[in-house]
């Protein structure tokens, strides 16, 4: 891979769908198992994909607390976007994905992690929700803002933002 | 087509992105010159392994299909 021309992909992922989310991983890891340098961004809503199962209800004003108390986060309690029915039509796409022996989204994280895609959380909205490092699952290890976003994607040729 | 390969990955049942995220771990173990063979049964693979071999810059050799399953051989550059 010495082309001069650019390459890498960076992925910014907004939401917090479990749907969207597993769609993102699935582009990273397979851009990553291709050679190329991959990145991560969560931002808003996608930082409760990274946020821990365990994580404590944030911090700071009562309305922060009140939003992480409502969606606590984490990758086992994320939602379909569509068919969530209460839980149960989510409970049953996780139950599909297992029949067909798919990777569960924390599955897809780790695997992310060893295959070395950069994971990089976004510290505005951090700050918007109450969230502090400690809040994130350890593969999470940058913490930044869109200029390194940017110059990241800058410097790819594939930039998605889901 | 009759190939040997150096090394076989079963990734009978599994669907993207497994069998491209398991050949390149495995590439990474093997020598240059060396073969793998993978056996998959979803059919992305057909497309999925030559692109994923022209990315990485390892020669895609070819593919034999019997039935649902799907060999494929890459060797690693």
């Amino acid at each position: 891979m010495a082309e001069e021309r650019k390459r890498g992909v960076t992925i910014v992922l907004f939401s917090g769908d479990l749907d969207r989310a597993l769609a993102a991983f699935n582009i990273a890891n397979t851009a990553a198992a291709m050679g190329l340098p991959v990145t991560m961004f969560f931002t808003f809503w996608g930082l409760g994909v990274i946020k821990k199962e365990e994580g404590r209800v944030g911090s700071g004003s009562w309305m922060k607390r009140a939003m992480n108390l409502i969606d606590r986060g984490g990758a086992k309690r994320l939602k379909l976007s569509r068919m969530n029915m209460g839980g149960v039509g989510t409970a049953m796409m996780k139950k599909l994905m297992a029949e067909h022996r798919m990777p569960s989204l924390g599955e897809m994280i780790a695997m992310a992690d060893q295959l070395g895609v950069r994971m990089l959380a976004c510290t505005t909205s951090m700050a918007l929700m109450g969230l502090t490092e400690k809040d994130f699952i350890p593969q999470v290890r940058e913490f930044a803002g869109a200029a390194t976003y940017v110059s990241n994607a800058l410097d790819s040729e594939v930039n998605l933002f889901i | 087509m009759v190939m040997k390969a150096d090394r076989t990955l079963d990734c009978v049942g599994l669907y993207c992105p497994m069998p491209i995220v398991k050949t390149s771990q495995a590439m990474m173990e093997m020598q240059p010159g060396e073969v793998l063979e993978v056996i998959a049964d979803d059919r992305g693979i057909k497309s999925d392994m030559p692109a994923w071999a022209s990315k990485t810059g390892n020669e895609f050799l070819g593919l034999k299909e019997d039935g649902d399953e799907i060999r494929v051989y890459v060797r690693k550059k």
